[in-house]
Order: C-alpha cells, then structure tokens, then sequence
C-alpha cells in the first residue's frame, strides 16, 4: 500500500537523524586531546591561579582584563602567590599569557577546538610567536 | 488546578534532585551519566516508531480535511489551493507550512464579552511563543551535536557564530538558550494567567514545560555560571555516541547528571506524551488529505465484496412469497 511505504520511510528517516552521531563517528574514535605546556610555562611553575581553577575561570579573567584595560585603563593584576608575596602581571593576552604558553595551536586551540568553542581573542589579537614564524 | 502544578513541579524537582545526589556519589554516576542515557535513547525511539505504527494501523476510510479556505469550486469562484488542497501538491504545500510556521496556530482568536455582544479577536502571541520556542529549541539541539561529533562540522560552528552574534560576556552568550528558557516561561504563564487556558490544563500540560524549563535552567547555569569542564563533558558524551562510554572525572559538577538525567526524563517521556506531536503533525488526516471528495470517488477500503442485486433479480427470488403476503409486483408470473 501507498501509505504503508510512506510511513516505514518517514520512520526510517526519522531512525537514521537520530542515531547518526553513532554512523558518523563509527571507527574514528579518537582520544581527547590533551594540553600541552610549553618549556616557559613549566619553568615558571605557577599561573596567576592554580590549575582547575583557571580552566573554570580564565575566560571570565580574560573578558575582565579586557574591560579593565580597555574602559579604565587599568593594566596590572595582582596576584598572591603560596609564600602571600605580591606578584605583578600585566594584563596581555600577547604578551603575558602567550608570554609563557608560547604555542597557541598546542595549548589554546587543542581545547577550543575539540568542544567547538571559538573565542573571538583572534578577531583583534595576533598570536606573537606565529608571526615571528609567518615573517622568518 | 493547583494542585496539577505543584506536583509536576514537585516532579521535576525531586528527578533533579535524584540525579543531582546521584552524581555527588562516584559509584552512581555510572548510572546516571551511562545506563539511563542510553535506556533513554532506546525508549525514546522504539517509542516513538511503536507510537507511529499504532497510529497508522488507526483506518482513515474518509476524507476529513479541516478546510480553512474556500474549496474548488466553479472557474469564477477563486480557490484557496494551500487551505482547501485538492492535489497532492497542494497537501505538500499545506503540510509544510503548518510544519514549518504553524499556520493552525496563527488563526488564533481570543473570544470576549464586550457589552452585550461576544467579540473575538486575533490572538497573536501563542503563535509567536510557540515559534520562539521550536526554533530555539531546535538551535539548541543542533548546537548540542559538538559534543556528540567529532571533528564538529563546520555548519554546528556557522550556527554557533550566528547564535552568539552579540558577543556578550564569555563564555559568549548564545541567544537560542535564553529565547528557549524565556518561552517556555511565557507558555507556563500564559496557562496560568488565563482563566479558560488554566482550567483545561492538566498535569500532562504542566509537567512537560518544567521538565524543558528544568533542562534549560541547568544547561544555562552550568554555562554561565558554574563554567563545567567542557573538554570533560565531551569526553563522556564521544564515550556515549562511540559505545566505550566512560565516567568522567570526579571534578565535573553533579548539575551536569541533574541536566543529563532531565533530558532522559524528557526523552523517556516523549513517545507516551502528547509530545508526540513531533511526529503526530505529519499523520493529522485533518491536515494531510487532499479535500477531493467531490472530484474523486473514495469507497471505504474494507468495504466487503457483495454481489449486487438488481430489483429485478430481487422480485424474481421473492415472488411468489410477495403475491402470497399481498405485495405489490411487477411482474406477475
């Protein structure tokens, strides 16, 4: 019958949309990428707070450094470090995050492009160590 | 009346707080975060096929169109040929724009006594929720598939950069999530406001709309709020689509099972709902039948196979029996 065909291909377009996250990754199981370190960010031991703190929050500290910077002025972040000495760090992306974690794509990007999370930094900022690449 | 949204709320609460103690227990979050999702998944689409067959088995002998236009008619009347179809093209057309822009919904009116006459009017804003909720909803499940594909395709990323267009805060705000939390609460208001709306509304109304507000108020507070560990979460979410499913680390929120097991409440739900009307909205004969009954003959299929029966051959059998009984006959002999 007309209708029977109709509806066994409506169910089985309907069974295929919702299982095809199991056909397009079937055989392409892959390991979650994993961060790496730079030499400069393992010799300089600590970041400006401890480890699963600053992946919870350093999109937040990075949009607050902006406003800071951009609406006040303001350029220094204060940081307690374990001994409770005070340690100045300038608020830049460029120069003091990518300061020490010298590989953008091995570090940020590894992450952000896993979980598809495309930050706008790179819309005004460049990554200082590919340029010096790009221009050698 | 209250009584139906104090428990659909009292059961979308306790659900979410199984699942958020659950999750606080390392040996249950292989439950919460595992077997459930995908007992959830399982249900929801053997359901939803088993709901579809049930509903197709139901016979339609009859053409029952709502029309809502003017039929085809003679060549000088003009015929409405999306709300009165008579062909299948103009069922397709039909089917597709009340899919698509709910056109059903749009007709709205709102009746009211004014003076001593019942007036009615254009109800707009059902129509404008609903489509707000859908498409957001919809945007948001299409966001969720980065988690659930990997590499995530170009098109989820399109979709991302046209959600967070705004570019507020970081994590960057996506507009489909606050429109979807921002909908669901107007369609709970709009059954509790209005007077005749809330008087039919039944437990099976209420419990739905804070299941989906549930869903989203953990999803947006564990974005905006609590940041979870994305990069983790995605982990559990490949192990789930690849089949090596594994628990993620300890330091992962329990409001992410709260989230997790309100989607599979939802999803478990589905086929026994009157959510189905995801699937329902394309087998509605009032909708999906070309109105041709005065074009074309349709004779009920199951119609049993009879001879037919001339009068003729009919006084030829009976006659005897009807000049004894005193009938009148045709024919005498």
């Amino acid at each position: 019958m007309n209708e029977k065909i109709k509806i066994i291909a409506g169910v089985a377009i309907f069974a295929v949309i919702f299982t095809c996250p199991l056909w397009i990754n079937m055989g392409k199981a892959k390991e979650a990428p994993v961060p790496v370190l730079a030499e400069k960010a393992k010799a300089a031991k600590a970041c400006i707070l401890p480890k699963d703190e600053m992946r919870a929050k350093h999109m937040k500290i990075l949009d607050g450094w902006r406003n800071s910077v951009v609406r006040d002025g303001q350029r220094i972040h204060m940081v307690k470090d374990a001994d409770g000495k005070e340690k100045e760090y300038e608020m830049s992306l460029s120069n003091t995050c990518l300061g020490c974690h010298t590989n953008k794509a091995e570090f940020c990007d590894k992450c952000h492009s896993y979980a598809s999370v495309n930050p706008y930094c790179w819309d005004c900022h460049v990554d200082p160590n590919a340029k010096k690449e790009a221009s050698l | 009346m209250i009584v139906n949204i104090l428990m659909s709320l009292v059961a979308v609460v306790v659900l979410g707080a199984i699942a958020f103690a659950g999750g606080s227990v390392p040996g249950l979050q292989m439950v919460f975060g595992i077997w459930i999702p995908y007992a959830a998944a399982v249900i929801f689409l053997l359901g939803f096929i088993w709901r579809i067959f049930k509903w197709a088995k139901s016979p339609v002998p009859f053409r029952i169109p709502t029309t809502c236009g003017q039929q085809k008619s003679l060549s000088w009347i003009k015929h409405n040929s999306i709300d009165n179809p008579t062909t299948t093209k103009g069922v397709i057309l039909r089917m597709f724009f009340e899919i698509v822009t709910f056109r059903s919904l749009f007709r709205n009116t709102k009746s009211r006594v004014i003076g001593d006459r019942v007036s009615y009017e254009w109800e707009i804003w059902l129509w404008l929720a609903a489509l707000a909720f859908h498409y957001s909803f919809l945007t948001v499940v299409i966001r969720h598939m980065r988690l659930f594909l990997e590499p995530v395709p170009a098109c989820i990323g399109i979709i991302e950069t046209l959600d967070s267009f705004f570019q507020v805060g970081l994590p960057v705000v996506f507009a489909s999530g606050l429109v979807l939390l921002g909908a669901a609460l107007y369609l709970f208001a709009r059954r509790v406001l209005i007077p005749q709306v809330k008087y039919i509304s039944m437990i099976a109304d209420y419990f739905p709309l804070f299941l989906i507000i549930g869903i989203a108020g953990t999803g947006l507070y564990m974005r905006y709020f609590l940041r979870v560990d994305i990069h983790a979460i995605k982990q559990l979410t490949m192990g789930l689509v690849t089949l090596k499913a594994t628990v993620p680390p300890a330091n992962v929120s329990p409001m992410l099972y709260a989230h997790l097991f309100l989607v599979s409440a939802l999803l478990i739900y589905f086929p026994f709902s009157k959510l189905m009307h995801m699937g329902g909205v394309f087998l509605s004969p009032t909708r999906n039948l070309a109105n041709n009954s005065r074009i074309k003959r349709h004779i009920n299929p199951w119609n049993p196979d009879l001879e037919f029966v001339t009068y003729e051959k009919y006084e030829n059998e009976f006659r005897e029996k009807m000049i004894e009984a005193g009938l009148p006959v045709e024919k005498e002999s």
